[in-house]
């Protein structure tokens, strides 16, 4: 009856995958030892405890403790308010990288209305910083340039839907004023996820018409556009256009990249390296069709694209600053990169 | 070389091996055997043979033996229970080992062999490593107290574990609060009474600021904890809103749903009016919106947990239909789940979109998705009426479709679109027709039976319809005969020349051939009515229908304000309540929303019932005639003072009394939602009041001197009222309360315009007429002034019960403050129980309901004390001398019908009396107990 059950089970297995590269039967097999000894640490009496993986790991090891060496202590961090991040960590070279990664979720009717478009964005760091650093983020947030006034000026802001935040980040704060503002866990982490349902157009726009001809042939046109900037290209885009389960005999003309047929998933996969913001290319494919018609009936699979346009956001949200502040009072090197790709991103057929 | 390979031997003599292995001196090869019992163990095969040899392996200094040692305690503890005594000595060895990790894992492991006679060694550890220096340690060893309370609840009292846990609450470290929380709300669980957690405004703020350091679960535990705690009133639950609101940007997901629950609950209590109440709102969505980015198993019990949200508040999400839209890759169980909640959010404002993916995905292969979807198209034409002949339209495209589940389907919501809009789409019933002959289902087939009855006289060809279904009317299943008995007699009701032949085969059909005992009686009605009354038939037959209702599937009010407690768990995601699905004791404390805020209640809309809340203990007496007497005494003793003399004998006075206990919780139940015992409800009231003088007059012992009265205390300080200085006292006298007040005005304006409200309280105390102050109030002007109360005011329990909270207006501003009011203001001068029934009433009462107090330092006799009292509505009703001891067997009644019955002790010479009280409503014998005191020490 403890709560939450399904979502403890979800971090179980991030961390059993984390432990073990792999989730499953040979992997527990494998491991059976190491897998009691985190179920242990991770529950007790059904309440979860500790589940951040990198602070187990400073205690469950893979090799098994020997207590002779004095090693397995409990690491101070279990405990403590700070629970993401050991002392004494030391780095030569201090630096943190910061990437900004759009997903864009897209849901477009048959007769070609937006049904669903919204952005799912994610800052992610890498950190590699020593001793215990107050870092700030600073992002052009709408709310925030409201509260100080910086609305008024030329500043681009972003109007965050929702903000979910790594543990780490003061969560009081952020409500009061804004401030991101926290200690950072060491190494890769999600600092902070967001959502935007503000309308964009759809950045790559499909136009498809898929005939069917019963018994002989299934004709299939696909027109793709870059909606976005022609400074920016999208890289590695897949267009997968559904195709019957019984089709036969491909045959493929495409303007540029191309096209795969792929009986396992009955698609035809158009790949494109590269594609340029305004350009527009097109698709035909031919199929042939049994004369007897099968039994089961298919459904209407959608069209799905996949893509990735480096040095832009969809939103255009930017990191204005990141500060850095160690007792220590070293130079602290902030690296951004930003990139918006496709999340759940489908074109219905007729 | 990974531990797979432990798992592969299957020999036969496995065993002996093993045991020759365990007892090796060798430590790897001693390591190796006992990894091999525990992939056996693991696996399911018996090894407790082994028991004395692994337990040897216990005393180690390796720690993952050790812990695998202990892996095997755990699970065979329990069967070897003789042997497990071996392993106390290790333990207890364990707990004080200077590695905390040591101290930690035995006390941990030990909370969990459930063998009673290790529970007693492990008091000792226990007790240490809760007040351990490492904190890793003391939070381990507060979720061992859980443990070790549901092996055994009463040890743990009696070692005063409980204490110390709630000393945990103030400790240093976040995490160990968090365990101690999560403990001690497990605990409370099983003790639904006990005020374990003892939640007051001081240590909740406590918790708040712990929140914010904790780890993700120990947020959890506080806000599942917060959940539970009642704010004294909307400003309480407003600044604890705002301070857990900041959770709903946590990343996990658990998190964000506990703030949720957290958030639904307090929100009852604020005004809707309240900007706040919007805010609030408003900042709910988005959480909930982004719970479904998240994988599908996720998503669903966001889904769930949505379902539950959307019902309690539309207007959360009313603006988010669209991320309810389903996509093809969902899996089937998030797909249905959307569905539903789509259906709850259509509106006129998105009824287009709605259809129109409606009619979508009525087209795809999925055959439960389609059919849902179908379903939702007739629901969607119910709910929103101007959707609805787009919805028929609809409709009746997918039955052109022709395939075969979506046609029934379709038919089967036509059915009900026919009960809710009559007269208006019969246009359609011959499309319906067409397809009479590919309906399978039981269900299609009876909706369309039932169509063709209803509208026989507009189909020519009824009785042919009807006729033809009656060929195989035994094969047939129940709901469909009975179907087409009832079709076939609304046919002969309107159509009676031709079709005589029809009704009288199919009556002989249903009487006279079925065994199926509702067949046959639904045969034999129509039979006789047709018989012996044509007329009346028709009436009965052909009535009117009573509308169907718009929204169907809604789950009943009480147990979605129960599940909306359960947000974020199990309870949320099954919609049913813990006890239904969690066997033994834990589980069974039912939980319920706070009730809600008077200003609230005037805005509420029509579809939210009043919060039910659900109660924790069935009321304990409930006889039958208790509903009806209290239906009878509410209605004909509705204003206080008209009153007929009902009750002037005091046997019937018993006879109210009997019930009293019964009657108001029940009551309490239905109308205003608070625990049962404790809502003191209406009905009993106006008798009090009503009767009092007549009662005075007839009986001959009242005397009119009324209650002793305290001396009036300051209620509003100047400085907090803009210099309106409020005092003030409550009197009773013959029968009827008042408030005297005392207003001064220590500011340097004028003060007029003057009002006065309470809140809902207790026992339903309201001002009985305006607070008249007659000229404005100058400055430093003193005015008193006696206001008039009654008892037929709301209901609503307050903490402490006697509380009471008003409002006073002058043409300044409006000023709030709380007072407390002793109850013996609430004794009815009826108070005077019969002697006979007294007995009877004091044997009925449960002893639980049984509360001791001793009254100290009192020099009366027990003459002055029974006349003292009477003066105050206590009456004595008999008097006793055991052994030199002077007993005084009393009774009172308050205005609202709970009786007190006591028992009062006095030894000559001594000062201390013994005052035992029963009530079937035991949380006012306290204050009963205040009553006397007060009434004798002054």
């Amino acid at each position: 009856m403890s709560a939450s059950a399904v979502f403890i089970l979800d971090i179980k297995g991030k961390v059993f995958c984390e432990y073990f590269k792999e989730l499953e039967e040979e992997s527990i097999r494998d491991n059976f030892v190491i897998v009691y000894e985190l179920l242990d640490e991770l529950m007790d009496f059904g309440f979860p405890q500790t589940t951040d993986s990198k602070i187990l790991q400073e205690y469950i090891t893979q090799q098994g403790n020997k207590l002779e060496t004095g090693k397995s202590r409990v690491p101070p961090t279990v405990t403590n308010a700070v629970s993401w991040r050991s002392e004494g960590l030391k780095y030569k070279k201090n630096e943190v990288f910061i990437d900004v990664i759009e997903s864009v979720n897209l849901l477009v009717n048959a007769n070609g209305s937006v049904l669903l478009s919204e952005i799912v964005g994610s800052i992610k760091l890498k950190v590699f910083l020593s001793g215990m650093p107050e870092l700030r983020l600073g992002l052009n947030d709408r709310v925030l340039f409201e509260l100080t006034g910086l609305s008024g000026s030329k500043n681009k802001s972003v109007e965050l839907e929702d903000v979910k935040f790594h543990q780490c980040v003061r969560l009081s704060r952020f409500d009061n004023d804004r401030t991101i503002s926290f200690i950072p866990p060491d190494g890769d982490f999600e600092l902070m996820s967001y959502r935007l349902s503000t309308q964009v157009k759809p950045l790559i726009w499909i136009e498809s018409i898929i005939e069917k001809f019963s018994h002989s042939r299934v004709e299939i046109m696909v027109k793709a556009k870059g909606q976005f900037k022609k400074q920016s290209v999208a890289n590695g885009v897949e267009i997968s256009v559904p195709v019957p389960s019984d089709a036969d005999s491909p045959r493929f003309k495409t303007s540029v990249g191309s096209a795969k047929y792929v009986p396992e998933k009955n698609v035809v996969i158009w790949s494109i390296k590269s594609f340029p913001g305004g350009k527009e290319y097109l698709m035909r494919a031919h199929f042939g069709l049994p004369s007897v018609e099968k039994e089961e009936v298919d459904g209407r699979p959608p069209i799905g694209v996949k893509f990735e346009i480096p040095y832009f956001t969809v939103s255009g949200i930017q990191v204005r600053y990141m500060k850095i502040i160690e007792k220590s009072g070293y130079q602290a090197l902030p690296w951004v990169r930003y990139i918006t790709q496709s999340g759940d991103y489908q074109l219905r057929t007729s | 070389m990974t531990d797979s390979k432990y798992f592969t031997t299957t020999k036969k003599g496995e065993i002996f091996e093993l045991k020759a292995e365990l007892n090796s001196d060798k430590k790897e090869k001693k390591k190796e055997a006992v990894k091999k019992v525990i992939a056996s163990m693991t696996v399911g095969k018996d090894v407790s043979a082994l028991f004395p040899d692994v337990v040897n392996c216990m005393q180690t200094d390796n720690l993952e033996l050790k812990k695998l040692v202990y892996l095997y305690l755990m699970n065979y503890a329990k069967s070897q229970p003789d042997m497990a005594i071996m392993a106390v000595n290790t333990f207890v060895k364990d707990c004080e080992d200077p590695n905390p990790l040591i101290r930690a894992l035995a006390v941990r492991t030990m909370g969990c062999i459930r063998v009673d006679k290790i529970t007693e060694y492990l008091c000792e550890p226990l007790r240490k490593c809760l007040k351990d220096e490492d904190p890793y340690v003391r939070k381990t060893a507060a979720v061992c107290v859980a443990k070790l309370h549901d092996i055994n609840a009463q040890l743990v009292e009696d070692q005063g574990f409980l204490d110390t846990l709630k000393d945990l609450i103030s400790d240093s470290n976040p995490m160990v609060v968090a365990n101690a929380v999560a403990a001690l709300s497990e605990i409370a669980e099983s003790h639904p009474s006990s005020n374990l957690l003892d939640l007051n405004p001081q240590s909740i703020n406590k918790l708040l600021t712990a929140l914010n350091e904790c780890t993700e679960w120990g947020q959890i535990f506080i806000l599942d904890c917060l959940a539970n705690y009642m704010p004294k009133d909307d400003r309480e639950a407003q600044s604890i809103c705002e301070r857990v609101t900041p959770r709903l940007s946590h990343a996990n997901s658990a998190v964000v749903l506990s703030a949720v629950k957290v958030l639904m609950k307090f929100m009852e209590m604020l005004s809707k009016d309240l900007d706040y109440y919007g805010t609030l709102l408003k900042k709910l969505a988005p959480p909930l919106v982004t719970l479904l980015s998240a994988e599908p198993e996720l998503q669903y019990v966001a889904l769930r947990n949505i379902n539950l949200i959307v019902q309690k508040r539309p207007e959360i999400l009313k603006h988010e239909m669209k991320v309810f839209f389903v996509k093809y890759n969902d899996p089937i169980y998030v797909k249905l789940e959307k569905l539903d909640i789509m259906i709850r959010l259509a509106s006129q404002a998105n009824i287009a979109q709605v259809l129109a993916e409606l009619k979508e995905y009525a087209t795809e292969v999925d055959v439960d998705f389609v059919r849902k979807a179908v379903r939702a198209i007739g629901r969607c034409a119910i709910k929103v009426e101007q959707s609805a002949e787009r919805c028929v339209s609809t409709l009746l495209d997918l039955i052109q479709t022709k395939v075969n589940y979506v046609v029934q389907e379709a038919i089967v919501v036509i059915k009900d679109i026919f009960r809710k809009y009559p007269n208006k789409y019969e246009s359609v019933i011959a499309t319906l027709c067409e397809n009479l002959d590919s309906l399978d289902e039981p269900e299609a087939r009876a909706a369309m039976i039932w169509i063709v009855g209803e509208y026989a006289e507009r189909i020519d060809n009824a009785d042919e319809l009807l006729e033809s279904f009656l060929e195989g009317f035994h094969d047939e299943s129940t709901q469909v005969q009975l179907q087409l008995l009832t079709a076939i007699v609304k046919l002969f009701l309107k159509k009676p020349t031709e079709t005589q032949e029809l009704v009288q085969q199919v009556l002989s059909l249903a009487t006279q051939d079925s065994d199926n005992p509702d067949l046959r009686d639904r045969g034999y009605i129509y039979w006789r009515l047709l018989s012996t009354d044509p007329v009346a038939a028709k009436e009965v037959v052909l009535a009117e229908k009573p509308l169907i209702s718009e929204e169907t599937d809604l789950i009943e009010p009480t147990l979605l304000d129960e599940l909306i407690c359960y947000i974020g768990t199990l309870a949320s995601v099954y919609h049913k309540p813990p006890s239904a699905f969690v066997e033994g004791g834990r589980g069974v404390v039912h939980k319920s929303l706070p009730p809600r805020t008077a200003s609230n209640e005037s805005t509420e809309s029509p579809e939210a019932a009043p919060a039910g809340a659900p109660t924790g203990e069935q009321p304990d007496v409930i006889p039958t005639q208790g509903d009806l007497l209290g239906d009878l005494l509410n209605l004909d003793l509705g204003p206080p003072v008209s009153g007929p003399p009902l009750a002037t004998s005091s046997v019937q006075m018993g006879a109210v009394d009997l019930l009293g206990g019964g009657l108001d919780s029940l009551i309490g139940d239905t109308n205003f939602g608070a625990p049962p015992a404790a809502a003191p409800a209406r009905p009993g009231a106006p008798i009090g009041s009503g009767l009092s003088d007549l009662f005075d007059l007839t009986s001959g012992v009242g005397t009119l001197s009324g209650s002793y009265v305290a001396p009036k205390a300051v209620w509003l300080p100047a400085m907090k009222a803009k210099g309106l200085e409020i005092s003030g006292t409550f009197t009773r006298q013959v029968g009827s309360i008042s408030m005297d007040l005392q207003l001064t005005n220590k500011a340097l304006q004028v003060m007029m315009d003057f009002a006065i409200q309470f809140n809902r309280n207790s026992f339903g105390l309201a001002p009985a007429a305006p607070l008249q102050v007659h000229a404005p109030l100058s400055p430093n002007q003193t005015v008193e002034i006696s206001l008039p109360l009654n008892t037929v005011g709301s209901v609503m329990k307050m903490d402490p019960l006697n509380n009471l909270q008003v409002a006073v207006k002058n043409n300044i501003d409006i000023f709030y403050f709380s007072t407390l009011y002793p109850l013996h203001i609430l004794f009815v001068e009826d108070g005077k129980m019969d002697r006979q029934m007294f007995l009877a009433t004091w044997k009925d009462i449960p002893n639980e309901n049984e509360a001791q107090f001793q009254i100290r330092d009192c020099p009366l006799n027990a003459e002055a004390v029974s006349s003292r009292l009477q003066s105050s509505n206590i009456f004595t009703i008999a008097k006793r001398n055991v052994e030199g001891q002077d007993m005084l067997y009393q009774s009172l009644k308050l205005t609202n019908g709970i009786w007190v019955l006591a028992e009062l002790r006095i030894q000559p010479g001594n000062t201390s009396f013994t005052l035992s009280l029963k009530c079937r409503a035991p949380e006012v014998s306290p204050h009963v107990y205040q009553a006397y005191e007060t009434i004798l020490k002054n």
